[in-house]
């Protein structure tokens, strides 16, 4: 949806390129993220992910494009402080206390006095760390290490919030913890956008998604529009095959589908169809270990977009 | 079997390791090699040249055609260096002669560490054997932070003495005899003068051809000495303000080094991207942490000096201006050295092992691990290229010498402007841990 003409963007990315020696990492990438949106953004390892989220907190100098940060530029005092960043890393000094770190941290985004110690009560009690204010970091679990790497980032309360695989190697409990952080944002209205590798992390919490690969965004939109844009209303079947004689990338391709290095992806209209696939698969020598007819979902769409799995 | 490949699978993944980390593989054989070289130019002197020399300012009071030959002698002898004129300056162009005044001044001021006065009358009598009233009594002045300089130019006195003037100890011999035991025969007479007259060609041939003199005379003490300390002789512990700065810069050296090394480990975690995703720039990170550095150094050598005035009976807190001067400047200079190995190195690894040849190289040369008099004087000149070489001089200013903090102006001006330098090329450095 766009946004109201006189709200402003919270992120615009125009035309943005960023090459290392030859390699394009990002070519000409163009996004429009809307105040208050919360937005999905996949794609496989070295899809340029990374490069594009280290462009729009300022970390990466893109040789051509644009990013401004509710109309400011990136990297100006001002964008800096709308944006709120946690890193993939455990960007945290693990001799301090949470509280120091977040002491620390605070400070570094400009707080300080009484706004400072309300950022820091806040930040506890959103993380639920408020018990384990006094441990050092070093002492904690991974998940409350995770949520502390999220309150660091967050503590100067900004409006637009990049949240870079926040739940990797946590525990499911901790995992729920971190989505109820989440969405505890969106609830106060702040703008999110979450990388991720877990379909049903991007599906509970984004309402729009881009998939990106090879620099480029391939596909934008919601859940259901990227589905369908995909498969329409057919359904899809993913067929696990062993060893075969043939190409099964070529195989899929011929059939309109995807292949990935043991399983094929195809859309059909009808159950039905199903029969018809096996027949020919056993005609061409495939081994068939199983077959699985499903509703398309996110990660129907990855496969189908990207030809990889998303967690590969 | 399955042990010793179990071994060589520790050990090939321990080398692998280490040849990934190409700085600290380079260093793991270079740092050997190079400590070797400085402890053999130190200690072992590339050339025979190299050689320690003791500096001695000679004032001849006599001014006699004996003391002159004596200090020709002294000139000549090559574990001396002995100087009996300040050098030409465009103030002075034709200075005079070293004084009593000018030469105990110049050692005060360690300019040398002793000075030789020959007294008025040692023409007349050279040495005595007998009554000490008769004796011509030299005085060295010298200062005893260097405690080895009195006892060379002691024993090469001696030397000089015996070595240069045989016809003058002959005939002051021969005159001992006349009145002592009751004179010569008149043919022992005339044997004995033609003895004195070849002695005498010998000796003005000796000091006409500047022949150096070699061998041991085994006769010790026709001289007699008086040895003074002008400079520390009320103090309790003379080189306990040298070794306390020495050490204590050494182990600043590492501290900043290692203080740095925040910057890789945040580097590592994230937590450097996050800081300057943040408010703060890299010139600001910069600079907190090298004022955190050098308070860190201060709180070091604050602690290492009460320890000297605790155990040691340093007089610190007389000295107090002078020490915060020299501790402030010092420590600016340390913390800024430390930012910049941090800034340059790639690895921890690599930054351990870049510190440790630098600092200890520069501490051998500066003279942090051994006493500068034991150097020769060109590893003294290129130990003016480290810090522990300005820091030992000013502390040794204010505590051994008792020179107000006006004196300190060569100490302190080049510790600031190489902290301040060192500064600049680790900001610029560390650029590139800004955007890429």
């Amino acid at each position: 949806m766009p946004p109201p003409l006189d709200q402003p963007a919270a992120l615009l990315v125009a035309s943005l390129v960023k090459r290392f020696g030859s390699t394009p990492a990002v070519d000409g990438v163009s996004l429009t993220i809307p105040q208050g949106a919360s937005f999905g953004l996949l794609g496989p390892n070295g899809a340029g992910k990374s490069t594009l989220i280290r462009s729009i907190v300022g970390r990466v100098r893109p040789d051509s494009g644009s990013i401004r940060i509710f109309r400011h530029d990136v990297g100006s005092p001002a964008a800096r402080a709308d944006l709120g960043w946690v890193p993939q890393e455990l960007a945290l000094y693990p001799l301090l206390t949470c509280r120091e770190n977040l002491h620390a941290f605070g400070r570094y985004q400009g707080l300080r006095g009484k706004l400072l110690n309300e950022a820091i009560a806040w930040c506890l009690d959103w993380a639920a760390l408020a018990d384990r204010a006094g441990s050092p970091v070093r002492t904690l679990s991974g998940g409350m290490k995770r949520r502390l790497n999220m309150a660091a980032g967050l503590i100067h309360r900004p409006r637009l919030v990049l949240l870079d695989e926040p739940t990797v190697g946590v525990d499911p409990q901790s995992r729920n913890r971190i989505f109820e952080m989440v969405e505890a944002l969106r609830a106060a209205g702040a703008t999110i956008i979450y990388t991720t590798h877990y379909m049903e992390e991007a599906e509970r919490l984004c309402d729009t998604i881009a998939i990106i690969d090879h620099g480029q965004i391939i596909a934008l939109g919601s859940k259901e529009a990227l589905v369908a844009q995909a498969f329409g209303s057919r359904s899809s079947v993913t067929m696990h095959v062993g060893r075969g004689p043939i190409d099964l990338a070529a195989w899929a391709a011929a059939r309109g589908g995807s292949a990935t290095e043991n399983a094929l992806l195809i859309a059909v209209e009808k159950p039905a169809e199903i029969a018809v696939l096996l027949d020919a698969a056993s005609r061409d020598g495939l081994e068939i270990l199983d077959v699985a007819l499903q509703r398309p979902n996110l990660e129907s769409v990855f496969l189908h977009l990207t030809g990889k799995e998303l967690r590969a | 079997m399955t042990t010793l490949r179990l071994l060589l699978t520790i050990m090939h993944t321990s080398f692998t390791s280490l040849r990934r980390d190409r700085g600290a593989f380079i260093m793991s054989f270079v740092l050997p090699i190079g400590f070797f070289t400085i402890f053999g130019f130190v200690f072992g002197g590339m050339r025979s040249s190299d050689t320690p020399r003791v500096t001695v300012l000679v004032v001849d009071q006599d001014d006699s055609a004996v003391s002159q030959a004596l200090v020709r002698g002294l000139e000549r002898e090559p574990s001396l260096d002995a100087i009996t004129r300040p050098k030409p300056s465009k103030e002075d162009p034709a200075p005079a002669d070293y004084t009593r005044n000018t030469a105990e001044a110049a050692v005060r001021n360690g300019d040398a560490p002793a000075a030789l006065i020959i007294p008025q009358g040692f023409g007349a009598h050279p040495i005595a054997f007998g009554s000490a009233a008769q004796q011509a009594k030299f005085t060295i002045l010298h200062d005893s932070s260097d405690p080895v300089a009195a006892q060379v130019v002691s024993g090469m006195l001696q030397k000089t003495v015996m070595m240069s003037l045989p016809a003058t100890l002959a005939s002051v011999g021969s005159q001992y005899f006349d009145t002592e035991i009751g004179g010569l025969t008149p043919q022992q007479r005339q044997q004995m003068d033609q003895g004195l007259a070849q002695l005498r060609k010998l000796q003005d041939d000796q000091n006409a051809a500047g022949k150096s003199q070699t061998g041991s005379s085994g006769l010790a003490g026709f001289v007699s000495i008086d040895i003074r300390d002008v400079v520390g002789g009320r103090k309790r512990n003379p080189m306990i303000a040298y070794y306390a700065a020495g050490v204590g810069v050494m182990f600043l050296l590492f501290t900043a080094s290692a203080a740095g090394g925040s910057l890789l480990d945040e580097s590592d975690s994230g937590a450097l991207d996050r800081i300057l995703s943040a408010r703060v720039t890299m010139t600001t990170l910069l600079a907190g942490k090298l004022i955190w550095s050098a308070l860190l150094a201060m709180a070091q050598l604050t602690l290492m000096f009460l320890w000297a005035w605790a155990i040691f009976h340093l007089d610190l807190f007389s000295h107090i201006p002078g020490f915060l001067v020299m501790t402030a400047c010092t420590s600016f200079a340390v913390a800024a050295f430390g930012m910049l190995l941090a800034s340059v190195t790639k690895t921890r690894g690599q930054l351990a092992a870049v510190s440790t040849l630098i600092i200890l190289t520069m501490s051998a040369l500066g003279g942090s691990m051994f006493p500068k008099f034991l150097m020769s004087n060109a590893m003294l000149m290129v130990g003016r290229f480290t810090f522990n070489s300005w820091a030992i001089s000013g502390y040794t200013k204010v505590f051994w010498r008792d020179e107000p903090i006006r004196a300190l102006g060569p100490e302190i001006s080049v510790l600031l402007a190489s902290g301040i330098v060192l500064f600049l090329l680790a900001r610029w450095f560390a650029r590139r841990w800004e955007t890429v």
